[in-house]
Order: structure tokens, then C-alpha cells, then sequence
């Protein structure tokens, strides 16, 4: 049946007003709460954004980012985080057909590619320090490391949350509950992108000129 | 490696006898209270229906309960510092080291706002919005219990430095350099960060919940403009808890990563900004001070409306005026540092900004005024309440204009007349507002009302000391006197000190006034029984038992208009026909209770205290622990139970019988 037809078909006056229909069902309202959770985690973000601006110069006479930062493996890293939405994606979609094999797949893929940011996230970071770009460094490099940080801490919990979901998937099936938290953590792994697209403008493609 | 990081014996301040002798005392009435609980029996029931309860009234009471315990710490400090001042005038020292006097005044601002104030707005908001809601819970109550918990988490960490190493020395906002490891190298300042975090997580939880459920669950016909004014006050704080408090622990998280790994965020060296930490902190926190008025704002329309008998003057002014000061807060974060040195531009917009805030404030005042015009107006203990905050906060808000003017700010900025300003506002508005709530809706909370004539000499306490405690101290400001003396030098200021600590010891009355009021109206509970509609109320609330029961409406609320109850009751009265035991009634589902609140607030007092001490382990354990609950959580199998119909019938029917005798 077509729903929207239906609807138009019934004179306006006779509906309730949207903000009277009474409480919404389960799955809005945690989508809803999930999407208020993720937008003042983007405002905690936009506070580490702030910091970074401020300090971005204060090198203190050490290393500044043009120096430091090696745009191939950050495209790299881009690119496995944008494609892992799309699979992630694509597993929202095999979750609402109820299809546990695809489910699996995509989420395998997804967690392939989060893993394999992260590994490559933390060797950037590893190589930076060994050549004594600490954190303790400088203002400029405290700022990058709990910015950029704060976005690898959040993927790597989202892995852990993934792999914790594929066990509720195998062991619980697709009850109501599952279903809405796997929705919770697309949006939250999307939330991510965008985060990150930030991250790739304002630190690397940014620093490139300081 | 020691396995128990820095904490050792000297840990214990044995050699300070005052420090000593509030310990003795606070272990005294905890082993007290503790005793007194077993002896009755009590725990099984207090973890059922209380510390393991996901209802949003009994979370609801429980914050103000803390809030409560809280006021008297944070008085106890109050008082202290007042003695301390009335006494160090001239060469005298007084009987507070400077030492103990800085943690003094730290955790007093510290305990007064983030557990003190913001449990008792949290916790009334939580008793009364989804019951004002016409709905049956929160939109998610175990999450709900979690954030109740985890306040209390950093409450309990925060009194623990009092016997367990020391608190901050910094103020309550921490301001580096002076909290940085190379000035502050206790635990002070990391029991006010680990205890700060902890309750904020909880206070941001909160926030999402409240904003999901007020926009997402209202009752049938409950479309946003016949919200109850508190809800819509209580909207908007909840929309500030969510943008602001991120950035608050944004904050936070920066200067414990430079205490702990040496990072440079707010040090002096190596590139590190100081004036980073006072936007980052003042960006959350003058957002935080309308979180705590608006729900005040709010209880004082539901008491004014209701005591006067009328709806209330401008509802949709009112509704604007909110949301108006729900923006424009976060536009005027830079008056709190004028002399930053920010260019005149800059420090031009936000004192603009700063007096344009003032409108909406002073819109609502004239609709409360307005209300009451032409009403008959029951002066009850709410009311005197809710008169005491529109005169002195109408004080308060004039002297913040004050403050709006850049080359005034640089005048008293860090004077007392600063202290007696925001004491105005937050005693006068959110103290009284909290106060005037307390009062209004205990009746709803436990079926009995609270003793009139205690509660009115405790109003008349409060009122007459916080003058006398305070308009002194505008004139010592005037007078140049500085915030946070341990003593003084100029004899001329110790009289009006004196009056000040005179007007502490009257608010000291008060309390005591309130704790009366509490013990008598217990024991006289059976005289002083309530039905379900005490002050003939407005709002949906009041359509329902005293106390309600779990499942807080029988059956879901049809709302027509504005002040739903009132209509109802007129409609009602018109029809002389209520629906009686003829009702049938439909099972409920209700969320099963959950210890995941009380044992994740365990996991994070663990992590908090051994982070604290550097006991690296045990914040691991700490960690894996609440990660394990989490898990515990996710895995259950059947989060709800089914109240049967009969119940609900029977239910109804021994209070339509209660009602009739």
C-alpha cells in the first residue's frame, strides 16, 4: 500500500498537529537520544578543534606540522575510513533485511578498514615520537595529539563495540533491542567520517602552509 | 614500585585538628546513618526500591536528597570562612592557616555548584517533568539511574579528600598556571578533576535524556506550546547541559593531560596558553549558571500561577524569553575576563551581549508580577519563596548590568562585590527557586505536606541573613576589598565582616528551620496527609495520586489545552460525571529495576581514587569493571515487566476510596 497516498487522502484538519501524536516509538526516540549523545560529542570535539587553532603556532621552536606530516599515509587513512562507512552502510542495509551472513561480511570489512586506520594512525604517531615529536614537545603538538587522538580513541572503542554487537547478533539474533543499537552504531561510525573530515582539513591539509 | 602509588599514612591530615575534627564528625554520622539502617533491617529494602530503582521520582528524590546533604557541607565551609574573616582583620592570623583556608573556599564553590545546585535543579526536574509530561518514565531509566549515580560518585570523592589527602587549592574554577603540576603538586586538584569528570559524565547523560524525553514522549495532544512553563524551562537547561558540558570536560581533560603526561596545553612553558583553559572553562560555565536559574525560573511560574489562581501572564513570552537566554548564554562567556586584555571590540561585544541578556530576565520578572496582578494570591510557603527571589533577584540582576560595563568590570573585577553579585543570583534565584520546588511538590513526592510555620520561619531565616551576609560585601567591594582573603590589613572593613558572619549564623537558623520543618512534618505525617490535588493545581502532575504510583498514570492523559488539568477539572466540574470504577484499565509495561547505576558509579569511584594516587592498577580493574557492567547491561534478556491490569484497578480504586473518606 502506498502510505503517502493514503495519507493525503485524509483532509488535513482531521490529523493531529506532529507534536501531538503522543510518545514516539522505541526505535525514534533512542535514535533521537543517539543523535543528541553524538552531537555534544561534536562539540567536545569542536573544543579540541579551538585548542588546536590557538596552539597550532605555538611549536615553541620544535617541529611544525608542514615538517612533520606525511600526506600519502593520511590519504590513506581517509580512504579506508570513507570506504568503511560505505560498508557500514552496506550492513545497515543487511540488518534490515535481516540477513545475518551479510551482516557478518560487512561488518568484517568495516572492521578491517577501522583497524587498518587505526594501525596506520598510531605507526604515524609512533614515527613522530621516535623522531622526539612528543606530545611534551610543544603546545602545538600536545594540541595534535589529543585532537587527532581523541578521534583514533573513538574509533578503536568503536571496533571494540563492533565485534560486541556481532556477538549480540550471533547470540541474541535480531531482536529489537540489537537492531536499535546497530543503528546507533552506524550513526555513530558515520559521526566519525565527519569528524575526521575536519581533522583532515584543519590539521593536515591546513598545516601543509605553516 | 609501590602497589599503592602515592597514597600512604601522611596521606591523613593527623597534625591539622580542624581538618581532624570535621573527618570525626562526618564518619561519626555516616557510621551513624549506616547503624541505624541496619539496625532497622533497611538494606534489602533500600536496594530494592531505591538504589537499584530506575523510576524518575525515586531518582528524582535522590538527587535531592544529595543536594541537601551537599547544602550542609557546603554551609559548614561557608560559615568557616566567614568566622575566619570576621576574626583576621589587622595582624591577626584568625584560626584558619592559609593552607586550609584556600581548600576551604575551593571545595565551597565546587560543592556549592556541582553538588549542591545542580543535583537539587536535576533532581526536581526529575521528579516533575515527565510527570508534568503526562508520561510514565524518562526515555531511557536505567541511563537515568546511571547519571544519578555517577554524581553522587564524584560527590562521595570530593568529601573523601577532606579525611584522604587534601582538595584544591585553586578555586573552583582551577585556573592554571596555579593548578599545573609545577604549583599544585598534591591531589588536591586531581580529587576536584577526577570528581568534576566523573559527575559531569553523569550530568551530561542526564541532560540527553531529558532533552530526548521532552522532545520525544509527551503526552497525547501535549504538542509544545501547552507544555507546563517548567518543562519548557527545563527544555532549554537541558539543551545547555548538552552543548555545554562537553566543553567543560574538553577542559578538564586537557589539564589532566598535562598534569599527568607533561603535555603543554595551559603551562608556561613551552607554548601553553592559560587564557585557553579561562574560555574553554567560562564558555561552559556561564552557559552553566542559566542551567541552573531557568528550572528555577520555572518552578517559580508553576507556584505563582498556582497560588494566584490564574494561568499564567504571557506564557508565550515567557516560552520565548527561555529560549532567548537558552541562545544568547553562550554569547557573553568573555565578561568574566574583561581584563583578559581583549581588544575594546571585543570586550565591547560581549558587554552589549551581556546587557541584552538581561531582557528576557526582566520580561519574566514582569509576568510573574503581572500573574499575581488581579489574583488571589494564597501567600503559602512556595509563594513567600517565590516573593523573597523577585526582590532580591531584581538586586542581583541590576548589579550584573553593572558588571556588563567593560571599564566598571575592571573595577571589581575579583572583589567581593563580585562575591555578593553572584551570591545574590544564585542564593536568590536558584537556591529559593530550589527551595520553593522542595516545598511545592513534596506533597506530591510523599502524600503529606510539609509543616507551614517552620517553613515560613526558614523562608524569613534565609532572607533576612542572605542580606545581612551579603549587601555588606557590596560595600566592602566598593571599598576594595579582594575575593579570598585568609586576612586583611584594613581595620575599617572588620564591622562589616562581623555583620556578615551575623548573617550566616541567621542562615544557619534557617537550616536548621528547614531540618525542623522535615523532622515535624514526618511525625505529624498522618495530620498533615494530602489528596492528589493539595494546592488545586494546573498541571498534570496533580491529576494523579500522592505519592503516584510507579507507573504514574493509570491512564494515559488526553490533553486538550494549555494547563491540562485546570481545563479538565473545569470540564469535569461542567459535566458533574467522572469516569469512575467503571474504567478498564490496560496492563503497563515499566522497566525492571537495574543495579547497573549503582555498580558503575563503584567502577568510577575506583577509577577517580586511583587515579588520584597513582595506583595504576586498580584504574584498570576500575576500567574492566565498568566495562563488564556495560556488558551485563547490553546482554540482559528481559529489561521489562508487565504491571497487570488488576493491579492498576485495584489501585485506583483504594484512592478513589481514600479520596471519598
Amino acid at each position: 500500500m502506498n502510505i503517502a497516498a493514503a495519507i493525503d487522502s485524509v483532509p488535513p484538519e482531521a490529523l493531529p498537529s506532529a507534536s501531538e501524536t503522543g510518545p514516539a516509538p522505541k526505535r525514534v526516540v533512542v535514535a533521537y537520544g543517539f543523535w543528541i549523545l553524538l552531537l555534544s560529542d561534536i562539540v567536545m570535539f569542536a573544543a579540541l578543534f579551538a585548542s588546536y587553532a590557538i596552539l597550532v603556532r605555538a611549536t615553541a621552536g620544535g617541529p611544525t606540522g608542514a615538517q612533520l606530516f606525511n600526506q600519502t599515509t593520511v590519504a590513506i587513512e581517509t580512504a579506508c575510513l570513507l570506504v568503511s562507512s560505505y560498508t557500514c552502510g552496506l550492513m545497515s542495509l543487511a540488518v534490515n533485511s535481516r540477513n545475518r551472513l551479510g551482516t557478518y561480511l560487512g561488518a568484517l570489512v568495516t572492521f578491517a578498514l577501522g583497524a587498518t586506520f587505526l594501525t596506520l594512525e598510531l605507526r604515524e604517531f609512533a614515527d613522530m615520537i621516535a623522531h622526539g615529536a612528543t606530545p611534551q614537545r610543544s603546545a602545538f603538538l600536545s594540541a595534535f595529539f589529543t585532537l587527532v587522538g581523541c578521534h583514533g580513541l573513538h574509533v578503536a572503542l568503536g571496533l571494540i563495540w563492533l565485534v560486541v554487537m556481532m556477538v549480540q547478533v550471533a547470540v541474541m539474533g535480531f531482536v529489537d533491542s540489537v537492531q536499535h543499537r546497530l543503528l546507533c552504531f552506524s550513526l555513530f561510525w558515520h559521526a566519525l567520517d565527519i569528524v575526521w573530515v575536519g581533522v583532515f582539513t584543519v590539521v593536515y591539509l591546513m598545516g601543509i602552509s605553516l | 614500585m609501590n602497589l599503592l602509588g602515592k597514597l600512604d599514612w601522611s596521606a591523613i591530615p593527623l597534625h591539622q585538628p580542624i581538618v581532624m575534627a570535621a573527618t570525626a564528625f562526618m564518619a561519626l554520622v555516616v557510621v551513624a546513618v549506616l547503624g541505624f539502617i541496619t539496625m532497622k533491617g533497611a538494606w534489602p529494602y533500600l536496594w530494592r526500591e531505591w538504589l537499584t530503582s530506575v523510576d524518575h521520582k525515586r531518582i528524582g528524590v535522590m538527587y535531592c536528597i544529595l543536594a541537601l546533604v551537599m547544602l550542609l557541607r557546603g554551609f559548614s565551609d561557608a560559615i568557616m570562612m566567614r568566622a575566619q574573616q570576621a576574626v583576621a582583620a589587622g595582624g591577626a592570623q584568625g584560626y584558619l592557616p592559609t593552607e586550609h583556608f584556600d581548600q576551604i573556599f575551593s571545595a565551597h564553590g565546587t560543592i556549592m555548584i556541582f553538588f549542591m545546585a545542580m543535583p537539587f535543579v536535576v533532581g526536581l526536574m526529575n521528579f516533575a517533568v515527565p510527570l508534568q509530561l503526562g508520561i510514565r518514565d524518562v526515555a531511557f531509566p536505567t541511563l537515568n539511574s546511571v547519571s544519578f549515580w555517577l554524581t553522587a560518585a564524584g560527590a562521595l570523592l570530593i568529601n573523601v579528600s577532606l579525611a584522604v589527602g587534601e582538595f584544591s587549592k585553586a578555586g573552583w574554577w582551577g585556573y592554571p598556571p596555579l593548578s599545573e603540576l609545577q604549583y599544585s603538586p598534591g591531589v588536591g586538584v586531581d580529587y576536584y578533576l577526577w570528581s568534576l569528570q566523573i559527575s559531569g559524565l553523569g550530568t551530561l547523560l542526564s541532560g540527553i535524556n531529558f532533552v530526548t524525553t521532552i522532545l520525544k514522549m509527551r503526552a497525547p495532544g501535549m504538542s509544545y506550546m501547552r507544555m507546563p512553563v517548567f518543562c519548557w524551562t527545563s527544555l532549554a537547561t537541558n539543551l545547555l547541559i548538552v552543548a555545554a558540558f562537553p566543553v567543560l570536560t574538553a577542559a578538564l581533560a586537557m589539564l589532566l593531560l598535562d598534569r599527568y603526561l607533561g603535555f603543554h596545553f595551559f603551562t608556561n612553558e613551552a607554548g601553553g596558553n592559560q587564557m585557553l583553559y579561562a574560555n574553554l572553562f567560562w564558555v561552559w560555565g556561564h552557559p552553566e549558571v542559566y542551567i541552573l536559574i531557568l528550572p528555577a525560573f520555572g518552578v517559580f511560574s508553576e507556584v505563582i500561577a498556582t497560588f494566584s489562581g490564574k494561568p499564567l501572564f504571557g506564557y508565550r513570552s515567557m516560552v520565548v524569553a527561555t529560549m532567548a537566554i537558552c541562545i544568547l548564554s553562550f554569547f557573553v562567556w568573555l565578561h568574566h575576563f574583561f581584563t583578559m586584555g581583549a581588544s575594546a571590540n571585543v570586550n565591547g561585544f560581549f558587554g552589549v551581549m551581556s546587557m541584552i541578556i538581561a531582557l528576557p530576565t526582566g520580561v519574566k520578572i514582569y509576568n510573574w508580577l503581572f500573574t499575581m496582578y488581579g489574583g488571589r494570591v494564597r501567600l503559602t510557603v512556595p509563594v513567600l519563596w517565590t516573593v523573597g527571589f523577585m526582590v532580591t533577584f531584581v538586586i542581583g540582576g541590576m548589579t550584573g548590568v553593572l558588571h556588563a560595563v567593560p571599564p566598571v568590570s575592571f573595577q571589581l573585577h575579583n572583589s567581593v562585590f563580585l562575591i555578593a553579585h553572584f551570591h545574590n543570583v544564585i542564593i536568590g534565584g536558584v537556591l529559593f527557586g530550589a527551595m520553593a520546588g522542595y516545598t511545592y511538590w513534596f506533597p506530591k513526592a510523599f502524600g503529606f505536606a510539609l509543616d507551614e510555620r517552620w517553613g515560613k520561619a526558614s523562608f524569613w531565616c534565609w532572607f533576612v541573613g542572605f542580606y545581612l551576609a551579603f549587601m555588606p560585601l557590596y560595600l566592602l567591594g566598593l571599598m576594595g576589598m579582594t575575593r579570598r582573603m585568609q586576612h586583611y590589613d584594613d581595620p575599617a572593613w572588620q564591622p562589616w565582616l562581623v555583620v556578615a558572619m551575623i548573617g550566616a549564623v541567621v542562615i544557619l537558623g534557617g537550616i536548621i528551620c528547614q531540618i525542623v520543618q522535615l523532622v515535624v512534618s514526618i511525625r505529624a505525617r498522618d495530620k498533615l496527609r494530602v489528596t492528589a490535588d493539595p494546592w488545586n493545581g494546573r498541571t498534570l502532575e496533580w491529576a494523579t495520586a500522592s505519592p503516584p504510583p510507579a507507573w504514574n498514570f493509570s491512564s494515559a492523559p488526553n490533553v486538550t489545552g494549555r494547563d491540562a488539568f485546570w481545563t479538565s477539572k473545569r470540564r469535569d466540574r461542567a459535566r458533574q460525571d467522572r469516569p469512575g470504577s467503571a474504567h478498564v484499565y490496560e496492563p503497563i509495561e515499566m522497566p525492571k529495576n537495574s543495579a547497573t547505576g549503582f555498580v558503575s558509579a563503584f567502577f568510577a569511584v575506583l577509577i577517580g581514587f586511583s587515579m588520584i594516587w597513582h595506583i595504576w592498577w586498580l584504574a584498570c580493574v576500575g576500567l574492566f569493571g565498568a566495562f563488564a557492567t556495560l556488558l551485563a547491561f547490553a546482554f540482559r534478556r528481559h529489561p521489562e515487566f508487565e504491571v497487570p491490569a488488576k493491579q492498576i484497578a485495584q489501585f485506583e480504586r483504594a484512592q478513589s476510596a481514600g479520596a471519598a473518606a
